[in-house]
């Protein structure tokens, strides 16, 4: 039995180019180099299960609508759920942040590493930002009239109205959520790719010299 | 294109991705459950035109006696609400609110006051009181609005009815009813559902009521003041936004606290920092710094130990 030739088709090469970029030993190793061995390694992974206890307690809220967590005791609850799940998140992301930053993370080919992971932090801001505005109480009343401040002296204001609920109802639960995602996704495949960046002093014996196609 | 990369070769140890995560999952969860239940979270009541307009009324029919003569916040903003010449603030040259132009037009006499007003039925007062304002020229609606603003300016308390006598025209009669109309409930509808029936933006209800000073006053009273870290905060006593504090520290420095392009300024310069904070890996000397700073011998600690033995 001779094996398949290999698909000329979009499909096909997007597959091997797939394969190529991260075999499945890559994607999902099981084996990590010694010197992954301290506690700040666990802030990445615990940014991301915060993600997601944002994502499951905003989702809650959404199935809900906007003025449940006003009137019901549970709906209040899970507003609670979701302020603390963020600001755990966003804490988590900063030691992760700040943990990476003192690594030199970026080393070794890794700089889109290091860029979707600032984009991310910019973009996590943005979105709690527009939560604050969508709370409906005197909160947000005062922050997007302050805001709008700022907003409107960049130019950004005259398309980007934090004085309009509508508006930041569907960029905080719809368009920000997606855009933060998709960021940490290319993240993690791009930690995944390159692997975890090395102590930057190393013993020479721990390395090999390779022709890697990019 | 191939590049020569070096690829790790030394030791490795057994490394579960996947259980790591699950455990993550469970005690941020558990974390999140535990803090919610312990701390809750804030929501400090929304005010509305009606609760301001009963809570200080004379804050009310000052306010209301502004966006008349065309001095209050909103009708001296310039861009995106109306061509106020010069006020648009700069960074140098640049006006970038100028550039961005009127994209949410507001006329505070005709959609603040008299449009409201001019909905309100079955009053022979205020009917006669608005032809009279219709009727005017432009010159003698200002002489009495402005006459009238700074009439009450004066007053004790700037109570309306300790204004002294005056020629005011219809002025008087028109934010009487407007008091009376914001206090029944009927200007939050009005001002909301200007032309439509669903409705979702309060640009226009928010920038009357920012214009007064019941909002900053309750905002004050919960530490949110822009002199007191007030972006960052809020209400009660919760984290807030805390990643916030550079940008809100800013505000808080000259030139940035004194300057009338402040709000320019200070998002010039955290754009500049946000895109220095994305390109670090390639910004000389910044990339540098974890090298002359020795906290990833800490991070590192067994490894470096296993090479120096």
């Amino acid at each position: 039995m001779t094996a398949p030739a290999l698909s000329r088709t979009w499909t096909g090469r997007l597959r091997a180019r797939a394969e190529q970029a991260l075999p499945p030993e890559q994607l999902l190793p099981d084996h990590q180099p010694v010197y992954v061995a301290s506690w700040i390694y666990v802030f990445g992974v615990l940014t991301l299960a915060a993600f997601i206890v944002v994502l499951v307690s905003g989702g809650v809220l959404a199935l809900k609508g906007p003025q449940w967590w006003h009137r019901s005791s549970t709906g209040h609850y899970f507003n609670s759920l979701h302020l603390w799940s963020v600001e755990l998140f966003m804490a988590f992301m900063v030691i992760h942040l700040w943990g990476k930053f003192f690594m030199a993370a970026w080393r070794g080919r890794r700089a889109m590493t290091w860029i979707t992971g600032a984009v991310c932090f910019l973009g996590s801001i943005g979105t709690a930002f527009t939560g604050y505005l969508v709370q409906s109480n005197l909160d947000s009343q005062w922050i997007s009239t302050q805001a709008k401040d700022g907003l409107n002296s960049a130019g950004v204001g005259a398309f980007f109205n934090v004085l309009d609920f509508g508006q930041m109802l569907m960029w905080h639960i719809v368009l920000l959520p997606l855009v933060v995602g998709f960021v940490i996704g290319i993240h993690i495949l791009q930690v995944r790719r390159r692997g975890v960046v090395p102590p930057m002093e190393i013993d020479p014996r721990d390395l090999v010299a390779q022709n890697v196609t990019s | 294109m191939t590049t020569g990369v070096t690829k790790w070769a030394g030791r490795t140890r057994e490394y579960d991705l996947v259980k790591e995560f699950v455990v993550a999952l469970v005690v941020v969860s558990v974390l999140t459950v535990a803090l919610a239940a312990v701390f809750s979270s804030p929501d400090e009541k929304q005010i509305t035109i009606s609760t301001w307009s009963r809570g200080a009324p004379n804050d009310f029919v000052l306010t209301a006696a502004t966006e008349l003569d065309g001095t209050s916040g909103t009708a001296t903003y310039g861009a995106p609400y109306n061509h106020t010449p010069d006020a648009a603030q700069k960074i140098g040259p640049v006006s970038l609110q100028h550039i961005a132009g009127v994209t949410h037009p507001i006329d505070t006499v005709a959609d603040f006051v008299v449009g409201p007003l001019t909905g309100v039925p079955a009053d022979a007062a205020l009917a006669a009181a608005l032809a009279q304002w219709q009727g005017a020229a432009a010159g003698q609606q200002q002489k009495w609005a402005s006459g009238y603003d700074d009439a009450l300016s004066k007053a004790t308390d700037n109570d309306p009815a300790q204004v002294k006598s005056g020629d005011y025209g219809p002025v008087p009669v028109m934010l009487t009813r407007l008091l009376t109309m914001a206090q029944s409930g009927g200007l939050d509808g009005a001002l909301l559902a200007q032309k439509q029936f669903f409705a979702t933006d309060y640009t226009k209800p928010l920038l009357f009521i920012a214009d007064g000073s019941y909002l900053e006053d309750r905002a004050r009273a919960q530490h949110l003041g822009g002199d007191q870290w007030g972006m960052m905060n809020e209400t009660g006593n919760y984290p807030g936004q805390a990643w916030l504090w550079l940008y809100t520290f800013w505000y808080q420095v000259k030139p940035f606290s004194t300057s009338g392009n402040a709000d320019a300024l200070v998002w010039g310069l955290m754009a500049l920092l946000s895109l220095a904070l994305v390109l670090v890996p390639f910004i000389p000397g910044v990339r540098s710094i974890p090298r002359w700073v020795p906290i990833h011998r800490l991070i590192w600690r067994d490894y470096y130990r296993g090479i120096r033995t």
